[in-house]
């Protein structure tokens, strides 16, 4: 994970979101473009510019009350339109542990 | 069992309820997670991938019955049902609420369990042999000065705000089961020639991105000047150990720059120094008496050395299987040490569900006077164990998965949790140590091998500590692929040392490949059946092996 700060750096060469973790309970959220959170990629805020994405990274460390430790992601997004995690540890983010768990969910 | 005083309960419950408030001012938005974070450090609390992460201290790896019950209660009311035992004595759980935290750390704190000392930059807690005080031919329970270490530092200011976390382990037999040598201070309890009872000092020891083994800059400390002594180590750390850098922050890196020899000067003179001036320091015998007589013993009974029940078993093989393998000497007649291993195969390595926690305090009640304990290489242990009951033990440990006939053997995996869990990992380790488990589910196969110890870390922090591992197993990134590299020879006990690098990484779908190929060409170039693979290696070097690995990759 790169820091919101070494992020101001940063260039972001394709689509991307802003992702962080709820603060009262932990899970992995998503800036929306209307300046709130969820918890589904789907309804997660696209950028396509750096400056874009510095944009909406000032705005999501803003809320620090609600998300805790607010980082740019790269996503795909399909031809279907269908957002996905650009790498592997977004995309177990995401979707949860690639094991099963001892106790089933 | 070490029973808590007074002040002790009431330094745990202050410490809810200060969190409590702590908690209730970050979610209201009065702390921010800048201010916070140090806070949630202190009380064990991490974020993770998918959520905040609880690790609960477990001093020097002994839990009772009513403890680990509460963990399992705490497993099932605030987590998803299960827990995972650490390589440091340590449980983590890794899908609790924040805002349930306090509640859980209070329901903790009324069995005597907190989350002190496990992050943050301050001394964390302190490992010892999780045989402690059954071992046979131990110089005495390491686990009276682990306890004595774990009381003085804990808020202690000089041992609070270091430049990084600092890690201390104790043993006291000839053959080290706690990793001393990979810590920041270990202290090896041994006789001088005059028969007094003290420490050799090792200091600097330690994994992650810049690996060292520990050395030592006193080969004999009184125990009385023990805590003098590590205030001493501790304010030559404070005072020139780097805070500008966290990659050159830890106590080995200022060990390497510095030089042993200048070190152990730095140390001494510091000490003479403290020593005039500070006797507060030396423990006077009614201190460590104090200590020594709240740790509880049972009330053994006198036993036959092969009790009737232990003979008829004999007759099943499968029995016998457990039995030689999981089942160790005890220092009273007639009683067993008796691990339980926590790798089943296809399993993840250290972790236990609520269930197995509950049915195994009862088999603490029943068959080990109430005692469970927690070893580094995240497997558990029932320490007082009449031999008579181990037919019984068996029966009731398989029921619930615990009789995994496999310590230390090619399947017995320390992992860290990796990418699956981890906010630092780079790499899976959870899915490579299962995959590995299915490679070597065959009992007999793995008898053949011998001990064998597979170490797997997700990124370079080296939570598995793979350097160590007979075989290391390291998860890099690689142009957002996962690859391993492996590393071959490294040990962590008295003799410890750091693996060889064996070549170029290789993707994750090729990691048990390569692994088998290791074991195979072990089998083919031991010298004898009774070579073990770490010896071979030795004896060889890593050329063999790397031959193996990469003649057809």
């Amino acid at each position: 994970m790169t820091s919101p700060l070494e992020q101001k750096k940063i260039k972001i060469t394709g689509p991307s979101v802003v992702t962080a973790n709820r603060t009262w309970d932990g899970i992995v959220i998503y800036r929306t473009a209307r300046q709130d959170w969820s918890a589904k990629l789907s309804d997660a805020a696209i950028v396509r510019t750096s400056d874009e994405a510095r944009a909406l990274l000032a705005e999501s460390v803003a809320d620090d009350v609600g998300a805790v430790g607010a980082y740019i992601a790269p996503v795909e997004i399909k031809e279907s339109g269908k957002i996905k995690p650009g790498n592997l540890r977004e995309h177990i983010r995401l979707q949860g542990v690639t094991i099963d768990l001892p106790v089933p969910a | 069992m070490y029973a808590y005083d007074e002040l002790d309960r009431t330094l745990i419950n202050e410490r809810v309820e200060e969190f409590r408030d702590q908690v209730k001012r970050r979610l209201s938005g009065e702390l921010t997670e800048d201010e916070f974070k140090m806070l949630r450090l202190q009380n064990g609390v991490y974020l993770q991938l998918h959520a905040y992460m609880f690790r609960i201290a477990i001093p020097y790896g002994t839990l009772s019955s009513e403890q680990l019950r509460r963990l399992a209660h705490v497993a099932r009311r605030y987590d998803r049902g299960y827990g995972h035992f650490t390589t440091r004595q340590n449980i983590q759980f890794n899908w609790i609420k924040l805002a349930e935290l306090p509640d859980a750390l209070g329901d903790l704190a009324e069995v005597g369990i907190h989350a002190m000392q496990t992050s943050g930059n301050n001394t964390r807690n302190v490992t010892s042999d999780q045989w402690a005080g059954v071992a046979p031919g131990e110089i005495e329970d390491p686990r009276i000065w682990s306890e004595l270490i774990r009381q003085y530092t804990t808020l202690h200011p000089e041992f609070s705000f270091l430049p990084r976390k600092f890690k201390f382990a104790i043993t006291a037999s000839p053959h080290d089961r706690a990793a001393i040598k990979i810590h920041d201070i270990g202290l090896r309890l041994h006789r001088n020639a005059e028969g007094e009872t003290g420490f050799e000092v090792l200091v600097g020891g330690g994994l992650g991105r810049t690996p060292f083994i520990g050395k030592t800059i006193k080969p004999f400390v009184h125990g009385r000047d023990l805590l003098s002594y590590v205030e001493a180590i501790l304010r030559v750390y404070n005072q020139y150990g780097r805070r500008d850098n966290i990659y050159k922050a830890r106590i080995k890196i200022l060990v390497h720059e510095l030089g042993i020899d200048k070190f152990a000067k730095e140390v001494e003179d510091e000490w003479q120094e403290m020593r005039d001036s500070d006797t507060a320091l030396t423990l006077d015998d009614a201190m460590i008496e104090d200590i020594r007589s709240r740790f509880t013993y049972p009330a053994y009974e006198k036993l036959p050395h092969t009790p009737e029940e232990l003979k008829k078993a004999a007759h099943d093989p499968l029995f016998e299987r457990w039995r030689k393998n999981s089942v160790s000497t005890h220092k009273v007649q007639g009683y067993a040490i008796v691990t339980l291993s926590l790798k089943p195969v296809g399993g993840p390595p250290g972790d236990a569900t609520a269930d197995q926690m509950d049915a195994l305090a009862d088999l603490a009640d029943k068959y080990s006077f109430g005692e469970i304990r927690v070893g580094h290489e995240q497997n558990l242990a029932l320490p007082h164990v009449a031999k008579r009951d181990l037919p019984a033990l068996w029966n009731a440990l398989d029921k619930i998965g615990l009789a995994t006939p496999n310590v230390n053997l090619v399947s017995d995996i320390i992992a860290c949790p990796g990418l699956d869990y981890c906010s630092l990992a780079n790499a899976r380790s959870i899915p490579i140590a299962q995959e590995l488990t299915r490679r070597f589910a065959n009992h007999e196969t793995a008898d053949l091998i011998g001990r064998l110890h597979i170490n797997i870390s997700g990124c370079i922090n080296a939570c598995g500590h793979h350097h160590v591992g007979h075989i290391g197993i390291l998860g890099v990134e690689k142009n957002g692929e996962e690859f391993y590299q492996i590393t071959i020879g490294g040990r962590a006990d008295e003799n410890a040392e750091l693996g060889a690098l064996i070549g170029p990484a290789v993707p994750y779908g090729e990691v048990a490949d390569v692994v088998e190929d290791i074991v195979e060409a072990y089998l083919a170039l031991r010298a004898r059946p009774d070579e073990l693979f770490v010896d071979t290696v030795k004896r060889l070097g890593v050329e063999p092996f790397r031959e193996r690995v990469y003649a057809t990759r």
